[in-house]
């Protein structure tokens, strides 16, 4: 049975719901972690490297959700800053430069909100991203494994093909944040998230992601290795496909795949 | 000036009313009766100083106490920038429909139509600069704080298109509380969409001048406001990413109130020129000169903007 909106939420904040941190060991083989955005520091909220999927090297990059208090601090709940931005943007160029596909793991409840974030520029940061993105010459994946929140989310899925796991959502604002700003009312977030169309079968209804990975039943903190391992399939497939198109069709349709998305009237 | 100054000028105000001379782009007054205060004054959200609002309009809506942009329509905005008659619309039709069926989206929607003599939060079209062509867009935040949805999105990445078609430069007045909530992940689509179609005009050599004005927040700043070649921005308007009120709740501490204006991101290395309003004209004239566009309209179109 299908969860609703309100249960998939409570499900991907569950402490046991499996991170990146599951993942990349039970995904990749000898995943090397590359630090810091040559201009700032390093933002530990988000993780990148390079590792072999099936012998063949990739960029990974990824927002890191801690598995308890102490690893939290440290990752900053995945909030990222804008070094951690400019760092996956670094990647990803390097990861253009030697031909590697990027594998971007999206799993955040937002770009983090704070002075210095402010000070270095999080919005620059993350519309640079959009940009940049838009027209890396190199196969891009990304993956939303639980939270998938609004533009800090974003700046890590432009991409050629965007999955997401069965239960993850993905969306404009936290239903919190949605419920607090249109409706006064923070308290009303479950009937914000039941409205607000960010299931993964909603996304792909309005072709804001292309494929559903199947969770195991009750969700992935039942059984971190098969989850691993359905993202694997996908992420194996993905890769073959994209492989094979040459770099012009892939970015006029990576480019499209983002141009037609908007509902209006003329 | 002070309270007293500012009491003393209403009442001349009040006496004046019947001067035949009252300038024409005052709101007229009801001359029977007791006015609003409001009516008469702007106070400035900046400083917080009250000024008389027929010098405050005379001065294209700048504060003259601690020069604050203010707000502008689009309709005033393109009056400050385009040379006389030289507008042409592009989309005028383009309307939003409801991605999430947000409870009366629709009926808000056409409620601000009729408002603001617009259809949605931005207006886009083709004008001359002091002789200069130019792709324009304006935001408008008078229409639902001029965020980001279906219809915002679509006409800034079309008007990119047709600027890259036809080799001319985009200026961009930017204006935003960030994404439209109301139409759900969609609108967040709308960051990569004009990002992705800024990517294709800047690879095709394509100028891009961004004019941050009051306020450029959130989704925009995080999209196409922060992606010019140029980023202008008007003195003391507002510009960040995050609300100044979920920062204060996160810090719980006021923050100063210099925190996210044009003068901080220049400060920080995010823009690269704060420029007057009076002299945005020919500092944009001047950037496409410098550019090697060539000025094609006469002297006259060229002087015939109002200001
Ligand atoms: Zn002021």
């Amino acid at each position: 049975m299908k969860m609703t909106a309100t249960e998939r939420l409570s499900l991907i904040r569950l402490k046991n719901r499996p991170t990146v941190n599951d993942y990349i060991p039970l995904v990749f083989s000898h995943f090397m972690e590359l630090h810091g955005d040559r201009h700032y520091g390093d933002d530990a909220a988000i993780m990148g490297g390079i590792a072999e999927f099936y012998s063949m090297p990739v960029t990974v990059i990824a927002q890191v959700k801690g598995r308890n208090i102490e690893e939290n601090k440290h990752t900053n709940f995945a909030m990222p800053h804008p070094e951690g931005y400019r760092k996956a943007l670094r990647l990803a160029k390097q990861a253009e430069k030697f031909g590697r596909p990027v594998i971007c793991l999206v799993d955040t409840p937002g770009a983090f909100c704070g002075i210095e974030a402010e000070e270095r520029g999080q919005g620059e940061a993350i519309a640079r991203n959009l940009m940049e993105f838009m027209t890396l010459k190199t196969p891009i994946i990304s993956v939303i494994l639980g939270e998938g929140g609004s533009g800090g989310a974003l700046a890590l899925a432009v991409c050629d093909e965007l999955a997401i796991l069965e239960n993850a959502l993905y969306s404009v604002i936290s239903p919190r944040g949605f419920a607090s700003i249109l409706w006064k009312d923070p308290t009303r977030e479950k009937e914000a998230a039941e409205l607000m169309k960010i299931t993964s079968e909603d996304l792909l209804g309005f072709g804001v992601c292309e494929k559903i990975i199947p969770e195991p039943s009750g969700g992935a903190q039942n059984d971190a290795q098969l989850m691993a391992d359905n993202i694997s399939e996908y992420l194996f497939d993905a890769v073959k496909r994209l492989c094979a198109v040459s770099i012009d069709v892939l970015l006029e349709n990576r480019y499209k795949k983002f141009r037609k998305i908007g509902m209006f009237t003329e | 000036m002070g309270l007293e100054d500012l009491l003393k000028k209403v009442k001349h105000r009040f006496n004046d009313e019947k001067d035949e001379h009252k300038p024409e782009h005052i709101h007229a007054h009801d001359t029977k009766g007791v006015n609003i205060p409001d009516d008469l004054f702007f106070k400035c959200p900046r400083c917080r100083t009250a000024s008389y609002k027929e010098d405050f309009e005379k001065d294209r809506k700048v504060c003259a106490h601690c020069h604050y942009h203010s707000r502008l329509t689009w309709k005033e905005r393109l009056e400050l920038t385009a040379d006389k008659d030289s507008f042409t619309e592009y989309d005028a039709k383009m309307e939003s429909l409801n991605p999430i069926g947000y409870p009366e989206y629709a009926e808000k929607l056409k409620k601000l139509q009729e408002q603001c003599d617009l259809r949605d939060a931005v207006v886009t079209g083709e004008c001359m600069i002091r002789g200069y062509k130019t792709v324009i867009g304006i935001m408008d935040s008078n229409f639902m704080m001029a965020s980001m949805g279906s219809v915002v999105g679509e006409k800034i990445t079309r008007a990119f298109e047709y600027a890259a078609k036809k080799k001319l430069p985009v200026v961009l007045f930017t204006a935003s509380g960030g994404a439209r909530m109301q139409e759900g992940i969609i609108s967040l689509m709308q960051m990569a969409k004009t990002s992705g179609a800024i990517a294709r005009f800047s690879d095709a050599g394509g100028l891009y001048i961004t004019v941050m004005t009051d306020p450029t927040t959130g989704g925009v700043t995080a999209s196409f406001a922060s992606l010019g070649d140029i980023i202008i921005a008007e003195p003391k308007v507002l510009i960040g990413f995050a609300g100044r009120r979920v920062i204060q709740d996160t810090i719980k501490q006021k923050l100063p109130d210099e925190f996210q204006s044009a003068e901080f991101l220049k400060e920080n290395g995010f823009v690269d020129m704060i420029i007057e309003r009076k002299k945005m004209r020919s500092c944009l004239a001047r950037l496409m000169k410098l550019h090697n566009f060539e000025k094609i309209g006469g002297e006259e179109s060229a002087k015939g903007a109002k200001k």
